[in-house]
C-alpha cells in the first residue's frame, strides 16, 4: 500500500517543524505568563513574540491581537449581541449568529448589490460578516467592495480570514477588517488555538471573564505552548503563499483529468477567483460519503460540504445557496491541497476516483 | 483469540466485505468472525432515525447511540467504520410506508421493508460501490448453494429464525449476501461477543420497531398523519353496533384486548375497514382463514401447486401447510390455500411461503376468506 494521501488541508494542514519545535520547547518549560518571575516571564516572552509574529503577518498593531481557543471562540467573541448580515456562505461558527444573509451568485461570489440594498433597507444590522475564502469551494470574497459597502453604511465588517492563511497576503484583510478572526492548525500551527484582531476594544464582548488575560479581552491561563506554535506557523506564512501558486498547477491538473475522465462532472465555484488549492466537485448520483468511504479505504483523505457529526446530513448550505439543488450538492466532494501535495497524490486520486466512477456507471448501465 | 470455529464466506481469501453494523450484539460479533476469518473488514452503520431528544431504551437499534456502540467494536476490532445518515431514504421509504399501511387499516412490517427498500438496495450498492465482494448482515438466516441458485433457508435455531423478514430479497441480492450467523446459536453469540472482547456483549437485544422506541406505534401514526385518525364505529359480524372506537389504527385483526366492550363471549378483530372507519369484531370461531390473496410477490424458487408446502403468516407463529394455488408472476400476485383454518391473518403482514426450511419467497397479505366467504 502506498503511503496515505492526504488532500483535506482545508479541515486541518499538518503541523509544521517550526511549530512543532516552538511547542516542544514552550511544554518543556514551566511558567505562567501571568507570574512576575522568571519562568512566567519566559513564558510571557513566547506569547508575545508569537503576537509580534502575527501582527507583522497582518501590519497591525499587536495589541489587536486577542489569542483565542481557535476561529469558533473568535467568531463569537466578535459576533456575540450584534445584529448580524452574513454571508451566506459563510462558516456554521459565523452563520450561527446571522441575523440575515446576503446571498452569492451561482459561482459562489459576495453579491455586493444586494448587500448594499439589505444595509440600505435594514438599519439596525450592526456587522457584516463575510469570510475571506470559502472553505468548500476555495472562492475568494470581494473583501474590499465588501469593506467600502459596509464602511459606507457606518456597519462594521467581520472577516473569518481562516482559508486565506497562507493563500493570500493577509494584510490587506487586515486594513480593511473591523474584526478578523484566523486558526492556527489551517496554517500548519496546533488544533485549538486562534485568534481575533480588533480595531478597538468596543469591537468585541469577552466571553470568558475574571481575568486580566489578554488586555481583559479573554481570561484564562494562556495556552502558552499552542500560541508559540501558531507564531512559528505564521512565521512561513509567505513561503506558504509561494508555495500555494505552484500547487495551483496540481489542482488544474486534477480537474483537467477528472473533467476528462467523467464528461458529466460539475467544478463548483469554477468561473469565480479562487484559492488554487480548493476543488469542489461531483458527478450525478455519485454519494459523496460514497466517494469518501471508497477513497477513504484507498488511504486517501479528501472531505465532503455535506459532513455533520451529530444531526441528519444536510446538503450544504454552500452550495445550496450557489443554487446547487440538493442532488447534486450531496455529490459534491471537496479536495484540498497543501504545500506539501505531489503530483503522486492526485495520480493516487484521480486512478482511485476512477475506478469507483467506473464501477457505479457500470452497475447503473 | 478466541477458539470458535471461523467461518466461511465463500469468498477469495482477504476479499471485502462489508459488514451492516447496527451497534447491537449480532452484528457486531458477524463483523468480529469476518475479520477473524481473514477478510477485509468494513463496518457501516446506518443512522435511520433522529433519536435526539428520545427517551433513552434498551432494545432499540440503529439511532445515535447505537451508532457509538458500533463505533466502538470497530475501534475494537480495528476495522474501518462508517456512519452514514440515511434518516430522509429511511423516512420515505419505511416509516412513511409503515404509517400508509395503519391507516389504510393493515398490520404493517416495517423491519422488510427496510431490509427490501434499504439494508438491501441502497446500502448493498454503496458495498458494490466500495468494490466489496459481499455484504454480510448479524441475520439469523442461513444461505446455501444449490443446483438451482443460491437459496435461503431458516436460521438453525428456529426460535431466532429471521428468514421470515428477508422474504423480498431477490437473487441478485441473496448472491451478494452473506449471514455468517444463521448457524449459531444465540448463546453462543453472546459468548463469542465477551470471548471478543466486544462492549456490546451484555447489551439487550432489540426488539419491536427501532423507530417507535416506546412501542407505541399508534402515536407515530397520528402524529404523522392526523388527518386519518378518526373515531369510528365497532360492529359485529352480525351487523349489530356494539360501541365506537378512537380509530382503527389502534387495531390489528386477532386482538382481543382493548376493545372495551361488554358481552357475553370473548370478541376479537376480524377485519378493519379503514374507508368507514369501522372496526369489525366477532367470536373466536370467525377469526380463521384458510384463503389468502398476496401482494407484491418475490420469489426466490416458484412454488409448484402441486405439492404442499408451509406458509407463516406472521413472525412469532408456527409455518401452516398449505398450497400455492396460483401464482402471477407478471401482476405479482399469488393465492394461498391453507389446509386448515388460521386464525389472525392480518392484512399488511407477510405470508412467506418455506419449503422445508428453504424460503421459497412470499408477499404482502392483501385480503383473506375463510372458503368462499369473503371477509
Amino acid at each position: 500500500m502506498a503511503s496515505p494521501a492526504y488532500l483535506d488541508w482545508n479541515a486541518t494542514a499538518p503541523l509544521k517543524q517550526a511549530a512543532r519545535d516552538a511547542m516542544r520547547a514552550a511544554l518543556d518549560d514551566v511558567g505562567n505568563a501571568s507570574s512576575p518571575h522568571a519562568p512566567g516571564r519566559r513564558a510571557r516572552r513566547r506569547i508575545e513574540d508569537a503576537r509580534a509574529i502575527l501582527a507583522a503577518q497582518l501590519a497591525i498593531d499587536p495589541a489587536r491581537i486577542v489569542f483565542t481557543s481557535g476561529a469558533t471562540e473568535a467568531n463569537a467573541t466578535a459576533l456575540t449581541g450584534a445584529r448580524v448580515l452574513a454571508s451566506a456562505i459563510e462558516h456554521a461558527s459565523v452563520a450561527a449568529w446571522a441575523t440575515a444573509k446576503c446571498p452569492v451568485d451561482q459561482r459562489g461570489v459576495l453579491d455586493l448589490a444586494a448587500l448594499d440594498r439589505m444595509l440600505r433597507d435594514d438599519p439596525l444590522l450592526s456587522i457584516v460578516a463575510v469570510m475571506a475564502v470559502n472553505n468548500e469551494t476555495g472562492v475568494m470574497q470581494p473583501i474590499g467592495e465588501a469593506a467600502e459597502i459596509a464602511h459606507r453604511h457606518g456597519r462594521r465588517l467581520h472577516v473569518d480570514a481562516v482559508q486565506a492563511a497562507g493563500r493570500m497576503d493577509l494584510a490587506p484583510l487586515a486594513a480593511v477588517a473591523d474584526t478578523m478572526s484566523l486558526s492556527a492548525h489551517k496554517m500548519g500551527g496546533p488544533q485549538g488555538i486562534g485568534a481575533l484582531l480588533l480595531t478597538d476594544d468596543l469591537c468585541a464582548t469577552p466571553l470568558l471573564r475574571g481575568g486580566a488575560q489578554e488586555r481583559r479581552r479573554r481570561a484564562g491561563t494562556e495556552n502558552t505552548a499552542a500560541i508559540a506554535g501558531f507564531g512559528a506557523a505564521a512565521a512561513e506564512l509567505a513561503g506558504d503563499r509561494t508555495a500555494c501558486a505552484g500547487i495551483a498547477e496540481l489542482r488544474d491538473a486534477l480537474e483537467v483529468e477528472l473533467k476528462a475522465r467523467a464528461g458529466d462532472l460539475v467544478i463548483y465555484g469554477e468561473g469565480a477567483p479562487r484559492s488554487a488549492n480548493t476543488s469542489c466537485f461531483g458527478v450525478p448520483d455519485l454519494p459523496a460519503e460514497t466517494v469518501l468511504m471508497a477513497l477513504d479505504l484507498e488511504q486517501i483523505a479528501v472531505s465532503s460540504g455535506s459532513a455533520c457529526s451529530s444531526g441528519a446530513v444536510e446538503p450544504s448550505p454552500v452550495l445550496l445557496a450557489m443554487g446547487v439543488d440538493e442532488a447534486a450538492a450531496r455529490t459534491a466532494v471537496r479536495v484540498s491541497l497543501g504545500p506539501a501535495s505531489t503530483r503522486g497524490d492526485i495520480d493516487r486520486l484521480l486512478s482511485a476516483w476512477g475506478s469507483l466512477y467506473d464501477r457505479r456507471r457500470r452497475r447503473a448501465a | 483469540m478466541t477458539d470458535f470455529p471461523p467461518i466461511d464466506l465463500d469468498l477469495p481469501k482477504g476479499a471485502r466485505v462489508v459488514v451492516a453494523m447496527s451497534g447491537g450484539v449480532d452484528s457486531s460479533v458477524t463483523a468480529a468472525l469476518v475479520r477473524e476469518a481473514g477478510y477485509e473488514t468494513i463496518g457501516i452503520t446506518l443512522r435511520l432515525y433522529d433519536d435526539n431528544g428520545a427517551p433513552k431504551r434498551a432494545g432499540a437499534c440503529c439511532g445515535g447511540d447505537d451508532a457509538r456502540d458500533a463505533r466502538a467494536v470497530a475501534d475494537k476490532l480495528g476495522i474501518a467504520h462508517y456512519v452514514l445518515d440515511w434518516a430522509s431514504q429511511f423516512r420515505a421509504n419505511v416509516i412513511d410506508d409503515f404509517v400508509n399501511e395503519y391507516v389504510a387499516g393493515r398490520t404493517p412490517i416495517p423491519c422488510v421493508r427496510c431490509n427490501q427498500r434499504v439494508k438491501f438496495a441502497d446500502l448493498l450498492d454503496s458495498a458494490r460501490d466500495l468494490g466489496a465482494a459481499a455484504l454480510a448482515t448479524g441475520h439469523y438466516a442461513r444461505r446455501t448453494i444449490e443446483a438451482d441458485g443460491t437459496a435461503l433457508r431458516r436460521g438453525r435455531e428456529i426460535a431466532r429464525d429471521q428468514s421470515y423478514f428477508l422474504f423480498a430479497t431477490t437473487q441478485p441480492q441473496l448472491d451478494f449476501l452473506r449471514f455468517p450467523l444463521g448457524d449459531w446459536p444465540k448463546d453462543k453469540v453472546r459468548e463469542a461477543a465477551a470471548a471478543f472482547g466486544l462492549p456490546v456483549a451484555s447489551k439487550p437485544d432489540s426488539q419491536d420497531i427501532c423507530f417507535v422506541p416506546d412501542g407505541r406505534y399508534a402515536d407515530l401514526v397520528r402524529k404523522l398523519r392526523p388527518d386519518a385518525a378518526g373515531p369510528g364505529e365497532i360492529v359485529h359480524i352480525d351487523g349489530r353496533a356494539l360501541g365506537t372506537h378512537d380509530g382503527v389504527i389502534g387495531f390489528t385483526v386477532g386482538q382481543r384486548r382493548g376493545l372495551k366492550i361488554a358481552g357475553d363471549e370473548p370478541l376479537y378483530v376480524v377485519a378493519l375497514d379503514a374507508a368507514a372507519r369501522r372496526v369489525v369484531v366477532g367470536p373466536r370461531a370467525s377469526l380463521g382463514r384458510d384463503q389468502v390473496s398476496m401482494r407484491e410477490t418475490n420469489w426466490l424458487s416458484l412454488p409448484d401447486p402441486a405439492r404442499e408446502i408451509e406458509v407463516k403468516l406472521r413472525s412469532a407463529q408456527p409455518p401452516a401447510a398449505a398450497r400455492v394455488r396460483a401464482t402471477d408472476t407478471q401482476a405479482r400476485s399469488a393465492e394461498i390455500e391453507l389446509a386448515m383454518p388460521v386464525e389472525g391473518v392480518a392484512p399488511g403482514q407477510a405470508c412467506v411461503v418455506y419449503d422445508g426450511d428453504r424460503v421459497l419467497g412470499g408477499g404482502w397479505i392483501e385480503t383473506t376468506r375463510l372458503g368462499a366467504l369473503a371477509a
